[in-house]
């Protein structure tokens, strides 16, 4: 049975801030300790302290409202929210592909301050190098690396077979389906062996089926190879499917509103959407998502 | 069902494709329209044969001065001149131009100056490349250089900023460092559109070199041109512009031979 482990304070404009932090920070710790077990313990993979984001000036978009949260070793932790909510920005902020306006967000006890091989990313725009071949997008980590080339063969071979493409190794993106494309950008973000996965809606462009598909793959391989990974969707039953926790997002400004901790047992099958449980966390989410769209009109 | 559709409605539906042999035989027949309209005005003497030549006159010249080996030694003359300027101008403007398209530091400075030099005549640019650099190949190499070397590097600069976000985003993910991002993304990304750029604005080349030999020059097909224009040699001027023509066809389909073999992947 899925417990809901926080449900924040209502977000009243006028709120104390400080509180509302504290509040969700002490939540966080809690959620992450039921997810995963002791945070010390298991280990804080990544870590988001008070992260704000404003584009342009002082009177700027405010995209993410000090935002804070901690990812435990091997967990799948899950941010859903409104489009336009600055999920994706607090992506590219762990990525390193944009600087937070204040606070920092930690990968295994390094700050963030640029882009780097330790946190791949899979992005919802087809983003394989086209000159490439498959074999050669995922190969691209491990020689920039410079791992010797048997090394760099033996691990292309491995996520080849992992994502079921070793058919269309020396296929160029071009010659791929949208979910092949994506399974490929999962390999390659892979077989670098990232500290940790950071994943923005990757199957936001493809077909319901397909999704499906992609959601039992990324499982299958997840459970397999015990990665930690930070997935963001608007997609509830994906979030809920996939996740060990779902956080939720409120809309401009992005805060997490709620911590939900999914212990539907694993492994899943595509099926548990039809089960009391699931449904009645989707139910919760969709509720905290829709005081949002309230309040925004 | 496409069994059901008329020929018609398939040759006039937007952007469907045609059979190739249907596109071959429209592409013969513009040749023969255009050849045979010639030949009726010039044989027909609907136009004086001074001024409008017959094909068969043409054809005749082209046989003798390749026989003397005239036609050769001044085609091989013009094709030096104008691959010359155009390597010389590609070689600097494939670099530079990746580079103002990647780093907007570079492109603050070049931007302004070169969108300013690119809407000059070249023409006007003659005189001064006679006072500066003579009356010497290098002149003729000049003109060329200019005329196509500040058009290429604003398309080939525009070619790098259309390069994804994303895509250079997810070679930092993987370890890519800032550096290299130029060489190893946005280079191999650009290519196919970077040949592209070459191998239009290799056809600008050809149409400066007549530009290029209006002075100061002692062979090269714009000179024999120029030179039987003194001579009322309405066929040798005929000759001379399909000569160009041609070569400008024949690099044409080069580089679009080369585009597929150096970016197969590239739609």
């Amino acid at each position: 049975m899925g417990t809901l482990i926080l449900n924040a304070s209502p977000q009243t404009a006028a709120g104390p801030k400080v509180t509302m932090t504290e509040t969700i920070k002490a939540n966080n710790a809690a959620g992450t300790a039921a997810a995963a077990g002791d945070p010390r313990s298991a280990g804080t993979t990544m870590a988001v302290e008070d992260v704000t984001l404003r584009y342009g000036d002082a009177n700027g978009v405010l995209a993410l409202d000090d935002v804070s949260l901690k990812v435990a070793k091997n967990e799948f932790c899950v941010i859903v929210g409104p489009s336009g909510c600055g999920k994706s920005s607090l992506l590219y902020l762990a990525a390193g592909l944009n600087d937070a306006t204040w606070g920092s967000i930690k990968v295994d006890g390094r700050e963030v301050i640029e882009p780097g091989p330790d946190r791949g990313m899979v992005f919802q725009s087809y983003t394989l190098f086209p000159w490439l071949t498959v074999r050669a997008n995922i190969e691209y980590g491990p020689k920039r690396k410079g791992l010797p080339a048997q090394q760099r063969k033996q691990i292309v071979d491995q996520y080849l077979n992992e994502v079921g493409l070793a058919p269309f190794a020396d296929h160029y993106p071009a010659q791929l389906s949208g979910g092949m494309k994506q399974r490929v950008a999962i390999a390659r973000a892979l077989a670098n062996d990232p500290a940790v996965l950071l994943m923005d809606e990757p199957f936001g462009a493809l077909d319901s089926q397909t999704r499906g598909t992609m959601q039992k793959l990324l499982l299958r391989v997840w459970e397999r190879q015990q990665k930690t990974v930070l997935f963001v969707t608007h997609d509830i039953d994906e979030a809920l499917v996939l996740g060990d926790r779902v956080l939720v997002m409120t809309a401009r400004p992005g805060k997490i509103k709620a911590e939900i901790k999914v212990d539907i047992p694993r492994p899943r099958s595509m099926d548990v959407i039809l089960e009391p449980d699931f449904i009645a966390l989707k139910r919760r989410i969709l509720g905290l998502l829709h005081d949002e769209i309230d309040e925004d009109h | 069902m496409a069994q059901r559709r008329t020929a018609w409605t398939r040759l006039t539906t937007p952007f469907a494709n045609i059979p190739a042999g249907t596109a071959t035989a429209l592409a013969l027949a513009m040749w023969v329209v255009v050849i045979g309209g010639w030949a009726l005005l010039s044989y027909g003497r609907v136009v004086p044969n001074m001024f409008l030549p017959t094909p068969g006159t043409v054809l005749q010249t082209t046989y003798r001065m390749s026989l003397d080996g005239s036609l050769f030694y001044h085609t091989l003359t013009s094709a030096k001149v104008v691959l010359l300027g155009f390597i010389v101008s590609s070689l600097i403007a494939v670099p530079l131009g990746l580079w103002m398209g990647t780093y907007r530091v570079v492109q603050a400075p070049l931007e302004p100056l070169v969108n300013f030099i690119r809407y000059l005549p070249v023409t006007s640019f003659v005189p001064l490349f006679i006072l500066w650099i003579g009356i010497g190949i290098e002149q003729r190499i000049a003109v060329i250089f200019f005329g196509t070397f500040f058009q290429q590097l604003v398309m080939i600069s525009d070619c790098a900023r259309s390069v994804s976000r994303d895509l250079v985003n997810a070679s930092y993910t993987l370890g890519t460092k800032r550096s290299e991002a130029v060489w190893h993304v946005i280079f191999p990304a650009a290519l196919p559109a970077i040949l592209d750029t070459l191998r239009v604005t290799m056809g600008w080349a050809w149409t400066y070199l007549v530009v290029a030999e209006l002075v100061a020059a002692s062979s090269g097909l714009g000179y024999i041109g120029l030179k039987a224009m003194r001579g009322f040699q309405v066929d040798v001027i005929f000759m001379a512009i399909a000569a160009i023509g041609l070569l400008g066809l024949i690099t044409d389909t080069a580089f679009r031979i080369i585009r597929a073999r150096v970016a197969p992947w590239a739609p």
